[in-house]
């Protein structure tokens, strides 16, 4: 075990800019790039607002042309309904520029130490000082204390402290070192004390920091699959609308002529029905509510996931998060503690409870492992007996464990009358023989408590003492086990809920594997598995179609990581690790897989939400529009005007004012995501069907009718 | 027994029948489209026309046989009608022009049946057995053959073969389609339906006058008429000849033919993806969607709205006093909610709200329960729709049954809804912004209503009329025929490019994340996708027609 733990901050909160809430000074911040977004040399990737734009133009057309206070109020509003979208994914992006920022100041002009010719263990390589920019793959640099990383790589020499605040934003220092899993080092951080040799494995200008930033802006970001497959639909839809409307235009033609005694409107007129209307109708038929927002909702899930700092290198990985099927999880520092605690004396033979923790605190005082101050801990905690530093017992010579003898313990010498006393904890075979080499014979009562603590997954310890002219006893045994985290199972629960299986994988032995994953509420484990076995096990949900989610930091890991469909590696974890993931967790949480898959999920729910509430919006615009369009021909479709819409124009306005500010009311929704409670696919069903389908019926009747009374009292030209 | 229970007994009885057709009928259509031995007649077939029939096909080489074989028949049902008059059996008929002959041939090798001609006389009876009524059973059959190709993209895996189409061709025919046709026409004929070789007869009426009353091998073209839901009448006026349909009874017994196949499909689709309730969810919507539109055809044909209605106290004109309001307005709803477009009471003469629910019923793509084979496809490709929606609210990449609904499966699914409301709005628009539509012998909503009528009619492939318009000049019979054509064969293509897309998947496991697609929510959502995604892009229209008339 290494001496020095990672920092492993609780990531209940988010270090970084404050999500959810939407800033109005960030919609007036975003302005600038919502009307550069105008240009429809971009906007033409967005179909449905494309097709506003296009509407918008050709009604500003109209309005010079023959000039009302209708069409210019309609014109108006076009251009709102694609300035708002713009806006949307300004503001969207506008929190990842912001991050951005951040990350360039770290990526500052260094000067990097580059070793000649290096070969471990050399004691003093030639040095030559070049630009960061310079280094290419496998070369080797020298980074001293103070001194910022030149580029990202491997530590393969040395030991060193490491502040990595500018990517994790945790301003604690953490350990890097040579070999093991905690190598990876990340350029533009800065080394704190001692001196490490690291082999760079970046390709110039493919840092991890450069892909942070391309990733936090937005630059790189390309369509997902189900966003495209969503895309698709939306179109289709634009089209069938577009169809819609303009084969109207000859039945309108027809139908006036018919009732040549109707008189021309600004709506309908002997050529039909007017330019500005038949865009009207059009905008409000396509989806522009989920065609506005699509793209915000992909960027700000993405950034919903940097502020859990996790940075995923494809919106992809993000997507396939939210259809996990199967979970690998690792016990130790993710279902469990992450070490085994004493929980438990259980003295034997009439030994005083007191006793048996006296003795088994005394032989742990030099024990630094965390099973050893556990007991000690515990026997504070239980017996009052307060930990004695190691010194306040001078004489005291302390065992340390050797995996030969498989025991520690103590020796006190005999002191002022007292005789000289032996304690030793450790594996109950190793300590049983210790007693019988010292006299003593052990009783059936300790293979007895052994054999019930092992049974239920636990470590037992047994304590046991040698006092000079006596034989040696036991004197009971220490129950060692592993923790759960509080609130797993919990946790595990909902997962269950969401119809996701969650595997343990464990070095342990079956019983003691199965124990943990009895009381933490797994699925199911994988007992003494090897990184092998891993892959073998995601090959093999793999082939049963499910999807698979794993996290790992080791470099045996990579193979694993990379076979999964989502590999979360922790940020502590080797350069390997974190290239074959498709995420990183900045701060090395593996919990957090739970959160992404959760994340993921949300992105999806937020998209057919507003696409449900979108489509279902149609209704009551059709009851807005069409008896607007044609009751001046037909009087008796003034019959479908169930709203009571006061005249035709401002029933048009009503509702393409309604289209306009639906989208902007929604920017938070589409940022923030939809609220996303771990539960079967049945039950999201009918909450989102219920507030989002039926939601989206009704609330566009409501608005389009609290408008026509807001315009025909303050628009004089429109009633 | 007052007429409006006489119509409720009507209906709630076919409901019976139907469901009990669903049940056992349905599983005999299971075992022909999935059974693996060929009987001596199948495999004397397969030798002649030199089919492997262990051989299947991939989801082009299945498409390819589909169009192969239609374009076949189209030629020689277009050559048969052309040369009628050199062939015996003609009745002295001349042979039909060329647009004509087209818009027949386009018209029954698409199941449509829209007939641009009146049947008895023009007809001789060779073209009508050996030419219409074959054709009456082979189109039949390929939309059947490829609503199991599509199912069989949803129950299989990782696999190019969606089963071979000159098999499920000659079993259809051979095991369904002729046996029950056996026997419906002895049935029909004990109800009084003509079945001769004659020329017809001549008679002295009443009045003194001499009529011509034109026989003819009637009753075995009337039963597929119905059975393959296909429509075209051996008589102009259809179902309501007293020769095609005598009785009330016979009335039954052929709206049930007409809803036999097409409620029995979903059955065939639950059983062969290995779950029953996917069957009856599909059936729920096609039944919620049905029953919905047969009781507004009566409501609104029993509250006879209108001048004229209302000064008669009934909206009789234009139908049979045999059969009565509600009998005529069930035979409507159901002759267009199925491609059948078979008549026994004339549309135009509904009321404008009762004529515009056929016209919204053919509109939703005829899913409910559609034309045989092509009901159910249809409304596959919408449920998949459906699905996508719902299940991107419950969080996970959609799927249904096991198969993940992406980019390339909206992409078929998008184009196949897309194709036929597009279809209809084109040809209508043109007809309307042209000379063409001064055929139109009404004027205003309703002269539109009849030229809307005639293209929803046409690219359906449902074949009814509303008639009221000339649509036998080159300009509408090549115009009719284009959209008949278009749209059959065009979104068979998008049918087949998915089921082949599903086929090739591996399946994701179900778990309590995946939308379960049987449950009623789901039903109800397919039924809201339905209606809001392709009713409501007519609604427009429909109120420049029947609306503007009727309310």
């Amino acid at each position: 075990m290494t001496a020095v733990a990672p920092p492993a901050p609780p990531a209940a909160e988010p270090a970084r800019i404050g999500g959810g809430l939407l800033d109005p000074r960030q919609l007036w911040k975003s302005l600038p790039d919502a009307l550069r977004k105008l240009n429809p040399a971009t906007l033409w990737r967005n179909p449905v607002m494309f097709i506003v734009e296009l509407g918008a133009l050709f009604t500003t057309a109209l309005s010079i042309q023959d000039s009302s206070t209708f069409a210019w109020l309609i014109t108006v509003w076009l251009w709102l309904t694609v300035l708002f979208a713009n806006l949307a994914e300004a503001v969207a992006e506008g929190r990842g520029k912001a991050q951005a920022a951040t990350l360039r100041r770290a990526r500052q002009e260094t000067v990097a130490r580059r070793l000649v010719d290096w070969a471990p263990g050399q004691s003093a390589p030639r040095e030559e000082t070049v630009d960061a920019v310079m280094l290419r793959q496998n070369d080797v640099v020298v980074v001293e204390a103070g001194q910022v990383i030149p580029g990202d790589g491997d530590v393969v020499e040395g030991v060193a402290s490491v502040d990595e605040s500018a990517i994790t934003g945790e301003s604690a220092p953490v350990i890097r070192e040579s070999g093991g899993d905690r190598s990876a080092v990340t350029g533009g951080t800065r080394v704190l004390s001692d001196r490490i040799v690291v082999k760079i494995t970046q390709k110039p200008g493919e840092s991890f920091i450069d892909r942070m930033i391309s990733l936090v802006e937005g630059a790189s970001r390309q369509k997902t699959p189900n966003e495209i497959a969503l895309n698709i639909l939306l179109a289709a839809l634009t089209i069938i609308f577009l169809l819609a409307v303009i084969t109207l235009q000859p039945v309108a033609i027809f139908s006036k002529a018919f009732q040549g005694a109707a008189p021309d409107t600004l709506v309908i007129d002997e050529h039909g029905v007017t330019g500005i209307v038949l865009v009207s109708l059009l905008v409000a038929l396509i989806p522009t509510t989920i065609g506005a927002l699509l793209s915000a909702i992909g960027i700000a899930g993405m950034d919903r996931l940097v502020q859990r700092n996790v940075l995923a290198t494809s919106g992809r990985a993000v997507e396939a998060a939210g259809d996990v099927n199967t979970l690998l999880l690792d016990k130790t520092g993710t279902i469990t503690l992450g070490n085994r605690q004493a929980t438990q004396f259980l003295p034997i033979g009439g030994v005083a409870p007191g006793e048996l923790a006296d003795a088994a605190q005394l032989s742990s005082l030099a024990d630094q492992t965390p099973e050893g101050r556990s007991i000690v801990v515990l026997a504070k905690n239980e017996h009052g007996l307060r930990a004695r530093d190691e010194g306040v017992i001078p004489s005291a010579e302390f065992v340390p464990f050797t995996a030969e003898t498989r025991m520690s313990g103590v020796d006190l010498p005999g002191e002022g009358g007292a005789p000289a006393r032996r304690i030793r904890k450790g594996a109950a075979a190793a300590v049983m023989r210790w007693v019988r080499e010292n006299g003593g014979h052990p009783t059936e009562e300790v293979g007895g408590v052994v054999d019930g603590i092992s049974a239920t997954g636990g470590t037992p310890l047994v304590v046991a003492e040698h006092t000079d002219g006596q034989p040696a006893r036991a004197l009971g045994v220490v129950h060692l086990k592993d923790v759960v985290k509080s609130g797993m199972r919990e946790r595990f629960d909902a997962m269950r809920r969401m119809g996701i299986r969650t595997i343990m994988i464990t070095g342990d032995n079956p019983l003691t594997a199965r124990a943990i994953a009895e009381e933490a509420g797994v699925d199911d484990f994988l007992a003494e598995a090897k990184p092998e076995d891993k892959l073998a096990l995601i090959r093999h949900e793999q082939e049963g179609g499910r999807l698979v989610a794993m996290t790992g930091d080791g470099t045996n890991d990579a193979p694993a990581l990379a076979q999964a469909d989502v590999g979360v590696s922790m940020n502590t974890g080797t350069s390997a690790a974190k290239e074959a993931g498709n995420m990183v967790d900045l701060d090395s949480d593996p919990t957090k897989l739970i959160e992404i898959v959760e994340i993921g999920k949300q992105l999806l729910i937020t998209r057919g939400a507003l696409t449900t509430f979108s489509i279902a919006n149609d209704i009551a615009k059709y009851f807005a529009i069409i008896p607007a369009m044609f009751a001046a021909v037909y009087p008796s479709l003034d019959g479908l005007n169930i709203m009571r819409l006061s005249s035709p124009e401002s029933a048009i306005t009503s509702a393409i004012i309604f289209n306009a500010l639906v989208i902007v009311v929604l920017i938070p929704l589409a940022l923030r995501g939809v609220r996303y409670r771990p539960s079967s696919a049945s039950a999201l069903l009918s909450r989102n069907l219920l507030v989002y389908g039926l939601g989206g019926i009704a609330a566009p009747f409501a608005g389009i009718k609290v408008l026509d009374i807001a315009i025909v009292q303050f628009i004089p030209g429109i009633s | 027994m007052s007429t409006t229970v006489a119509g409720v007994f009507f209906v709630l009885s076919l409901v019976l029948f139907v469901a009990l057709a669903y049940r056992y009928f349905g599983d005999y259509l299971f075992r022909v489209v999935t059974g693996t031995r060929h009987s001596a007649a199948e495999r004397l077939l397969y030798r002649l026309v030199g089919v492997n029939p262990a051989g299947e096909q991939s989801w082009p080489a299945y498409a390819r046989s589909v169009f192969a074989f239609s374009l076949l028949s189209l030629l020689f049902l277009y050559g048969f009608t052309r040369l009628q008059s050199k062939l015996p059996l003609s009745l002295g008929f001349p042979g039909m022009s060329p647009h004509q002959g087209w818009n027949t041939a386009a018209s029954f090798v698409t199941n449509t049946n829209w007939q641009s001609y009146a049947g008895e006389s023009t007809l001789g009876h060779l073209v009508q057995m050996s030419g219409l009524a074959v054709q009456n059973f082979v189109s039949a059959a390929v939309g059947i053959a490829v609503s199991v190709a599509l199912v069989r993209g949803f129950a299989r895996n990782r696999t190019e073969a969606l089963g071979n189409f000159w098999v499920d061709l000659t079993r259809i025919v051979l095991r369904v389609l002729l046996p029950v046709s056996i026997v419906g026409a002895i049935v029909l004929i004990a109800g009084g339906v003509v079945q001769n070789l004659s020329g017809g007869t001549d008679v002295t009426t009443l009045a003194g006058a001499t009529q011509h009353i034109p026989g003819g091998p009637v009753a075995s073209q009337e039963v597929i008429k119905e059975l393959g839901t296909n429509g075209g009448g051996f008589y102009n006026a259809n179902s309501a000849h007293p020769f095609e349909n005598p009785t009330p009874w016979t009335n039954w017994i052929e709206i049930f033919l007409i809803l036999l196949i097409p409620f029995a499909m979903p059955r065939v689709f639950g059983r062969m993806v290995g779950d029953k309730r996917q069957g009856h969810a599909i059936l729920a919507v096609m039944a919620i969607l049905a029953v919905a539109s047969v009781i507004l055809v009566n409501t609104f044909e029993l509250l006879h709205n209108g001048t004229v209605p209302n000064s008669v106290n009934a909206a009789f004109e234009g139908k049979e006093v045999r059969f009565g309001i509600s009998n005529s307005a069930t035979f409507g709803a159901v002759t267009t909610l199925t491609s059948t477009g078979a008549v026994n009471s004339f549309f135009d003469s509904y009321t404008a709200l009762g004529g515009m629910v056929p016209m919204v019923n053919m509109m939703l793509g005829e899913v409910a329960p559609g034309g045989v084979g092509s009901g159910l496809y249809g409304l596959l490709m919408l449920a998949v729709i459906a699905v996508f929606v719902a299940g991107l609210m419950v969080g996970r990449t959609p799927e249904y049954l096991g198969k993940k609904i992406s980019a390339r499966e909206i992409k078929f699914a998008s184009l196949y809804f897309l194709i036929t409301p597009a279809i209809v709005l084109v040809g209508m628009a043109t007809a309307m912004a042209t000379k063409n539509k001064d055929t139109m012998l009404n004027v205003g909503p309703h002269g539109f209503s009849e030229v809307l009528y005639a293209f929803t009619s046409a690219a359906n492939n449902n074949g009814s009329a509303f008639a009221g318009i000339t649509v036998n000049d080159q300009w509408w019979d090549t115009a009719t025929g284009l959209c008949m054509v278009i749209g059959r064969f065009l979104p068979m293509v998008f049918v087949l490019a998915l089921a082949g897309s599903l086929a090739r998947q591996r399946p994701v496991p179900a778990s309590a994340g995946t939308l379960p697609t049987y449950r009623p929510l789901f039903i109800g959502m397919v039924v809201g996708v339905v209606i809001i995604l392709i009713a409501l892009t007519f609604l427009p229209v429909l109120a420049l027609g029947p609306l503007a008339e009727g309310l």
